[in-house]
């Protein structure tokens, strides 16, 4: 009776679970390297890590980044290296968040968090400055009032969720290691970074397979 | 006849009849509301989702708040549309779908201000030709909303309407004829009564028509009704996805919530029809502490349970082509009610006669496997006719 095989299925679904979720008030995981809005990191002393190099305006396919660099004071530096990013402004109207600014810096300086859920009711709003790109003194994410974040949301926003290796010291070629962090610290490379020899550190709050997953609540 | 006129008019008897009149119309509006909120729930249980759940608890006062929506959005009034025609269709629409529902018996005999009275607002003796009439009249409705708007959807539309109502109209007809031929009255309250007492198989099954017809005219009946409501799976006429609206495409605010009002109150008052002619209307063992009032708990039982079939449709078959819903409409649903109405028919005669009942269902089903087997042959020749014709037009195309 291929008539009423229908009427079978559409009364099973009446004792599923619901797919759908209230979406302001529930959130489902963000997949671990999800890319959101950028933040500029610092070391654990408070410096800035930009040097103002621009090849992540140089790399981006958006044009959406704007950098300029200045020397650092000699009395006041506001980075380890020579220069600094004085100006970093992007504009969220053409972002894409290829990450591609993220692979190219070659201090860990810019990063993305997991934050989409941000809005703008004209032009100017769209565009980030240095001021809110950077981290706050306790090495996470500013959070602007006009940016959803929930409980969580800001933590993997270093340099640490970062795909591909680090830093471009040759001594480094082939080795996982993140540069120390405000906020974190030096943190290990997690697991199955290393290849077989080491099993890495386990990653804590959200696993691979919770994400994975999907909703869980 | 309703005991309430038995002994003259007088002032009291015309306030219960304005009271039952109100209370009617309000227990129908009453019951879109809830139907509607109903239906989007149930349906969104079966596709795994929540549906609403923002005004009210669980989201039951969405349709009010749709509804205040609707009274303040613009009225719009096309340029093309034949005004008076445009104004008039909405009302041609929603009265028919209100008046039907009059003569609905809701529960058995009540007590109001010291005098009895049926629990139905109207009982004429023509009950049942004046369900099929208000149904027919609603077909105007949106015939003439799809014609009068001046637009190329809504005309199709309510060229679908029509046909599509007028096909299904005899089906229906049939179908109700068969519990009709067995109460032998056309009162929907002698019909009812017709259903009460001892019941099947020792009393197991109750005395419904839906036992004393067959299952055949109740599915037939269902179908149709279905059909003739515009509901899923026979929404043609609106079929968002080929006519954007159909019939109500031009219509907006107030004149489009009367639309929609028609058509929610239609399903209720079909499904309405369809307890009470088949299963057996507000008949039900008694409620304790309830006495007469317990034929309306029996009606709001059988009610809910009916219009949950229909939202069942609804969430499963998906809709009709138009040749499928002719086929299955004339050359289905109509020769297989009007078999079974004959049948019905040879058997109550028989038992006036005295005929021998097995032989009577024995030549019965015999008569039925010619005509089948004559309709079949009928119908291939016809196809085969068919397939010849446009060959040959092909040749003469080439």
């Amino acid at each position: 009776m291929g008539y009423f095989e229908g009427f079978r299925v559409t009364f099973e679904q009446l004792f599923r679970p619901r797919v759908t979720i209230q979406y302001p008030e529930e959130k489902r995981p963000k997949a671990l390297r999800f890319h959101g809005r950028h933040v500029l990191n610092k070391y654990e002393d408070g410096m800035e890590k930009c040097i103002g190099c621009e090849l992540c305006a140089g790399v981006c396919p958006a044009r959406c980044i704007h950098v300029r660099g200045l020397d650092n004071p000699p009395d006041a530096p506001v980075s380890p290296g020579e220069r600094y990013g004085f100006v970093y402004e992007i504009n969220y109207l053409r972002c894409i968040h290829c990450d591609l600014c993220v692979e190219a810096c070659p201090t860990e300086a810019i990063t993305e968090s997991k934050l989409f859920e941000f809005s703008f009711s004209n032009r100017q709003d769209a565009i980030y400055t240095k001021d809110e790109l950077l981290v706050a003194d306790d090495g996470q994410p500013k959070h602007l009032p006009w940016e959803d974040w929930r409980e969580g949301e800001d933590l993997h926003t270093s340099a640490w969720v970062r795909a591909t290796a680090p830093n471009g010291d040759a001594d480094y070629e082939g080795r996982v290691a993140w540069s120390a962090e405000l906020g974190y610290g030096v943190r290990p490379p997690e697991a199955g970074q290393l290849g077989d020899d080491d099993a890495g550190a386990p990653i804590d709050d959200i696993t691979v397979e919770q994400v994975a997953e999907g909703g869980h609540h | 006849m309703d005991p309430l006129f038995g002994h003259g008019i007088d002032l009291t008897i015309v306030l219960i009849v304005i009271g039952k009149t109100l209370a009617t119309f309000v227990v129908l509006l009453l019951g879109v509301l809830l139907l509607i909120w109903y239906e989007r729930k149930l349906i969104s249980d079966m596709q795994n989702r929540i549906g609403p759940n923002r005004a009210g608890p669980y989201g039951i006062l969405q349709t009010l708040a749709d509804g205040i929506k609707l009274f303040f959005k613009e009225d719009l009034l096309p340029e093309q549309a034949d005004r008076r025609v445009f104004r008039l269709a909405p009302y041609l629409s929603a009265v028919p779908a209100f008046a039907a529902f009059a003569v609905i018996p809701l529960g058995g005999s009540v007590s109001i201000a010291g005098h009895r009275t049926f629990l139905q607002l109207a009982d004429p003796p023509v009950g049942v030709l004046f369900l099929l009439a208000m149904s027919s009249i609603a077909v105007y409705g949106t015939m003439l909303a799809g014609w009068s708007s001046g637009s190329k959807y809504p005309l199709l539309g309510g060229v679908r309407a029509s046909a599509q109502a007028i096909s299904y109209e005899g089906a229906m007809s049939l179908a109700i004829a068969a519990a009709v031929l067995i109460a032998g009255t056309l009162s929907t309250h002698g019909i009812v009564a017709d259903q009460a007492g001892k019941g099947y198989l020792r009393g197991l099954l109750p005395k419904w028509n839906l036992f004393t017809v067959g299952v055949v005219p109740v599915v037939i009946y269902v179908i149709a009704a279905t059909a003739e409501i515009n509901r899923p799976p026979f929404d043609l006429v609106e079929a968002d996805s080929e006519l954007v609206g159909g019939f109500h495409t031009e219509y907006s605010s107030v004149r489009f919530a009367l639309f929609y009002l028609a058509e929610f109150m239609n399903t209720i008052t079909v499904s309405a029809v369809a307890i009470t002619l088949f299963f057996g209307g507000p008949n039900g063992p008694e409620i304790l502490g309830l006495g007469g009032w317990s034929g309306f708990l029996w009606f709001l039982i059988k009610e809910i349970l009916f219009l949950s079939v229909y939202v069942w449709i609804r969430a499963t078959l998906p809709r009709f082509r138009y040749d499928q819903l002719m086929d299955l409409g004339w050359k289905r649903l109509i020769p297989v009610a009007l078999y079974w109405l004959l049948l019905i028919a040879a058997l109550r005669v028989g038992q006036d006669q005295g005929w021998n009942a097995a032989l009577v269902i024995g030549i019965g089903i015999g008569a039925g496997a010619l005509a089948w087997g004559l309709l079949g042959l009928a119908a291939r020749t016809g196809a085969e006719q068919a397939a010849e014709d446009a060959l040959g037009l092909g040749e003469v195309r080439a």
